[in-house]
């Protein structure tokens, strides 16, 4: 139970930490407008300097194997639901992290998803 | 600043004045939308069920040496499953790239939270996991909140 949860706790918040570095790195390099070829070669590198990114890459593979450590022990019907717990910390993380305004619409949602997994979470066994 | 929020509703109706199901003109990108849709909502669980499946292979990933933790990443490594399960996921992660460079989110969140039923289709069907009416009720409520979530603006930040 307590190897669950850790293993929950790093695919929700190494996944939506990931996520969010990734986006901050790439508010940083900017709309990406001209898809040829050389142009997008010299974005990826202009990527890869951007420390953020680097960040976000390895929170993202911490998540992955998190997810197959959960899936080793678990059900897949038990974890991909539980992992919709990164609806509420996207809703946090936006707006602590990336100065988002998130609105009580969105909130309604994101508590929806709060009341559906606990219902999951308690569902297992 | 205090006409904002009448602004956002304002421009809500533009999108709806401009949905596409009215201009026969653009019914190539609908199919083009559905089809990549059709991607996504199979993808993504169909990833994640083949993880599972070469996990439950793989056996409780448990260690304790440095050496048990690289013996279980090479047997995760080599197992097909896996490898389909993520060529799957991948998959789906382009689909739905592709699909929001054109497609409003809010219109491509709602399929997204079909995965979180079909998951559970597939697990029940196919792996033949217990699923229980508690988390059948968890599961559409989780439905439900993704595509409340999916219905509010999909930029909040920066209005130039």
């Amino acid at each position: 139970m307590l190897k669950e949860l850790v293993l929950l706790f790093l695919i929700v918040f190494a996944g939506t930490g990931g996520e969010l570095c990734v986006t901050r790195a790439m508010k940083k390099i900017g709309e990406v407008k001209d898809f040829r070829p050389a142009s997008l070669v010299q974005t990826i590198f202009r990527v890869l300097g951007v420390a953020w990114m680097w960040l976000g890459v390895a929170l993202m593979a911490l998540a992955f194997f998190s997810l197959l450590g959960m899936l080793s022990l678990e059900s897949v019907s038990f974890v991909v639901p539980v992992t919709a717990l990164n609806y509420v910390a996207g809703a946090l993380g936006g707006k602590f992290f990336l100065g988002e305004r998130v609105m009580g619409r969105r909130w309604a949602g994101v508590f929806l998803v709060c009341i559906g997994v606990t219902c999951v979470f308690f569902s297992r066994r | 600043m205090s006409s904002s929020k009448l602004t956002m509703e304002e421009r809500d109706d533009m999108v709806h004045m401009s949905d596409p199901h009215n201009n026969k003109a653009h019914s190539g990108r609908h199919f083009k939308t559905y089809f990549l849709i059709l991607l996504v909502v199979i993808f993504s669980p169909l990833g994640n069920v083949l993880l599972s499946t070469g996990m439950k292979e793989v056996g409780p990933m448990t260690f304790h040496t440095a050496s048990q933790f690289f013996g279980i990443f090479a047997q995760v490594f080599t197992s097909g499953a896996i490898w389909l399960g993520i060529a799957s996921l991948f998959a789906y992660f382009v689909s739905y790239m592709l699909v929001l460079s054109w497609a409003d989110y809010s219109y491509v969140q709602p399929a997204t939270a079909m995965g979180y039923v079909i998951v559970a289709l597939l697990g029940h069907f196919v792996l033949h996991e217990t699923v229980t009416p508690l988390r059948w009720i968890g599961i559409s409520l989780i439905f439900l909140g993704v595509i409340v979530v999916g219905h509010t603006p999909p930029r909040t930040t920066g209005h130039s």
